[in-house]
């Protein structure tokens, strides 16, 4: 099937791939923010990720490993903004810029002569026979382990903010930190284990950059992923299917524009390469236009520091 | 255990004595860091703070100090404003970008004509071009709610991508044999931003950031304009109360950084930078920001930090070539700062009390 000199089946195939690392740290900040802690610091802990991931994949050989050490990494990095943020009460806006210089810094440092080596390969799962299939077999059953985990984690997710007492509580101390902790919650551990959930995700993202989609390790090579990330929560209203669909839709834009370029449109390069952002900018606006019903699903105390005076 | 007490003002000594103690503290773990990368750490900062103002090379590195602080100045002076009022312009590396682009698109049309009005339209029309950049978030937050953090940045990659299809197409020098980069402003006098004295770096960009830090100081303390700003940033209820306009407000703020950033930018590409390229942006924009946390928001504070981060650049290099200290170290080292600078913070606004034990 092709449209325009495009195979529509391996469009839809590389959007997924293409949306993941987007779809991993959107998912996680989502529940950060659902905790009321605005973390701006997303692009920072990707690539943190993505240099923690790609280095122990490299010098481990394995990927799994590689995917585990992204976690943490992007975990440290949450756990810091949240010592900050938290204890320390900073401003979280500031924090958040701050978390991602430090960690474009930091990762071009650590990333110094990993230039130019090709990481181990991430396992696909094994579909058998079922791969082969046409149009079926490429979009559902043609991918690596880490698709997989990124969509069983949205549910996942989903599951544990409408159904779980920990997502109650975790809302709870989002909307109104003050009622929570009259009630008892522990409001700052509850917002630091969102925090790094979040940057857990995040760090997945980012080694999917690095370990899958890319796959190498260039300096900054997140490029603006992080803050696409956040542009989608704000378009998902804070839903865990919407982040699905804002990420997918992104990582479509994505792709198709880069099937452009290969296919030689008479469109300038660059034009089609600002489009994600410029399209992320029409939904940005397109979302907030239609005013309250948006805004009223933001956490009420995002943003808002908490603390405790009794 | 320790408690926080929130202090009714803050603190006028730790207002000012945090930066001064973050710097120590990014010396002393970044010293570390170098440490730990086996590089001599009391050589590195050396290396970083005190050569290129009183080493061997130091005449040469001078100069180059108000090269770099001068758009880090400008630029952290204008978004300094917008900070104070919770208006959050990120995107001011694209506001840069699109002013270089405004203004080298003046001199390249009027090239190779030679009048002493090319240089005046070049800075109005780089600081409009910034202006306009930075009116297109905050028209989109007035009209319809949208964050500006957010959208300031994305403009920020398409005013990349802008930059490089002008160096690619429309700006590219005819007779550069296919290299992409437009011409070369150094070599077309009318638009050569050359140094008002020579060999002292004080180009007219460095003389523009002088000016804005005094005139951001008396907008600040002195102006209805700088009330309005400190209020809404302190007490956005009382603001409105009080009649302050907070549309009025956003887009002065995004406006006027995006043209502040407009200038370093027009005053880079017809001056140091010569011009327009793809890599023609280096991330002032950006550094910016944590120059106008280290200067405190204030106009002063900010003339130092700037001088101070452009000494960290300049540094760099130094240590790059002392003790062969990569690049990337340098931006680690800044990101660093404004952690810590972050941190400390809190000694600014809170009491640190010993909890009393309750019998």
């Amino acid at each position: 099937m092709t449209l325009g000199g495009i195979d529509i089946v391996m469009l839809i195939a590389s959007m997924m791939v293409a949306a993941t690392p987007i779809l991993l740290a959107a998912t996680g900040e989502m529940v950060a923010e659902k905790s009321g802690v605005l973390n701006l610091g997303v692009e920072g802990m990707m690539i943190m990720g993505a240099i923690g991931g790609f280095a122990a994949a490299v010098a481990t050989g394995s990927p799994v490993i590689g995917f585990l050490a992204a976690a943490v990494a992007g975990a440290v990095m949450a756990l810091l903004f949240a010592f900050l943020t938290l204890r320390l009460l900073s401003n979280q806006v500031a924090t958040g810029l701050a978390l991602t210089l430090f960690g474009l810094g930091l990762s071009a440092l650590l990333g110094q002569g990993m230039q130019g080596i090709k990481p181990p390969a991430t396992m696909k799962l094994p579909f058998g026979p079922l791969t082969d299939l046409p149009v079926l077999g490429p979009i559902v059953f043609g991918h690596d382990w880490v698709v997989y985990l990124s969509l069983a984690l949205v549910m996942a997710v989903r599951w544990f903010l409408r159904h779980a007492r920990g997502g109650l509580i975790l809302r709870a101390v989002g909307e109104n930190p003050e009622a929570a902790h009259a009630l008892g919650y522990p409001v700052v551990r509850v917002r630091m284990m969102a925090l790094a959930f979040g940057g857990a995700l995040a760090g997945l993202g980012g080694a999917y950059l690095s370990l899958v989609r890319v796959p190498q390790w260039t300096e900054g090579m997140t490029a603006g992923a992080g803050w696409i990330a956040l542009a989608i929560v704000v378009f998902a209203s804070w839903k865990a299917e919407r982040v699905l669909l804002g990420a997918y839709l992104f990582g479509g834009i994505t792709v198709l524009q880069l099937r452009l370029q290969a296919a030689g449109v008479a469109i300038p390069v660059q034009i089609l390469s600002a489009a994600p952002y410029l399209i992320t900018i029409l939904v940005l606006v397109v979302m907030s236009a239609r005013g309250g019903r948006a805004a009223l699903a933001a956490p009420a105390a995002l943003g808002r520091p908490f603390h405790a005076t009794r | 255990m320790f408690r926080l007490e929130k202090r009714p003002e803050p603190s006028r000594l730790w207002t000012w004595g945090t930066p001064v103690l973050a710097v120590v503290a990014t010396m002393i773990v970044g010293g570390l860091l170098f440490a730990a990368m086996g590089k001599d750490p009391l050589l590195a900062i050396r290396a970083i703070f005190w050569d290129p103002l009183f080493g061997p090379n130091a005449s040469y590195f001078r100069p180059q100090l108000l090269v770099k602080a001068g758009p880090l100045i400008l630029i952290a002076i204008g978004l300094s404003f917008g900070f104070r009022a919770a208006i959050w312009n990120i995107g001011a590396e694209g506001q840069y970008i699109i002013g270089a682009l405004a203004g080298a698109g003046v001199a390249l049309a009027a090239y190779p004509a030679e009048n002493p009005l090319i240089f005046p339209a070049m800075v109005v029309a780089g600081a409009l071009g910034g202006f306009l950049w930075g009116l297109i978030p905050a028209l989109l937050r007035v009209r319809f709610g949208t964050n500006e953090i957010l959208v300031s940045l994305m403009l920020v990659y398409v005013a990349e991508n802008i930059l490089s299809y002008m160096a690619h197409g429309p700006m590219k020098n005819p007779q550069g044999y296919g290299f992409p980069g437009s011409r070369n402003l150094q070599q077309y006098p009318s638009a050569h931003n050359a140094e008002v004295i020579a060999g002292t770096g004080l180009h007219w960009g460095v003389l523009t950031a002088l000016a804005a830090v005094v005139l951001g100081y008396v907008l600040l303390n002195r102006h209805l304009f700088g009330f309005q700003i400190r209020v809404a940033g302190q007490a956005p209820r009382a603001a409105r109360f009080a009649g302050i306009n907070p549309n009025r407000l956003a887009a002065l703020c995004l406006g006027g950084s995006g043209a502040l950033a407009g200038l370093a930018g027009i005053f880079e590409v017809s001056g140091p930078g010569g011009q327009i390229t793809d890599a023609f942006n280096v991330g002032y924009g950006f550094t910016a920001i944590i120059v106008a946390f280290l200067g405190r928001l204030h106009p002063f504070g900010i003339l130092l930090a700037g001088l101070l981060m452009a000494l960290t650049y300049i540094g760099g290099e130094t240590a790059q070539l002392v003790v062969g200290l990569p690049a990337a170290a340098i931006q680690a080292f800044q990101g660093m700062l404004l952690f810590f600078l972050l941190a400390f913070d809190l000694l600014t606004h809170y009491r640190i009390r010993r909890r009393r034990i309750t019998a």
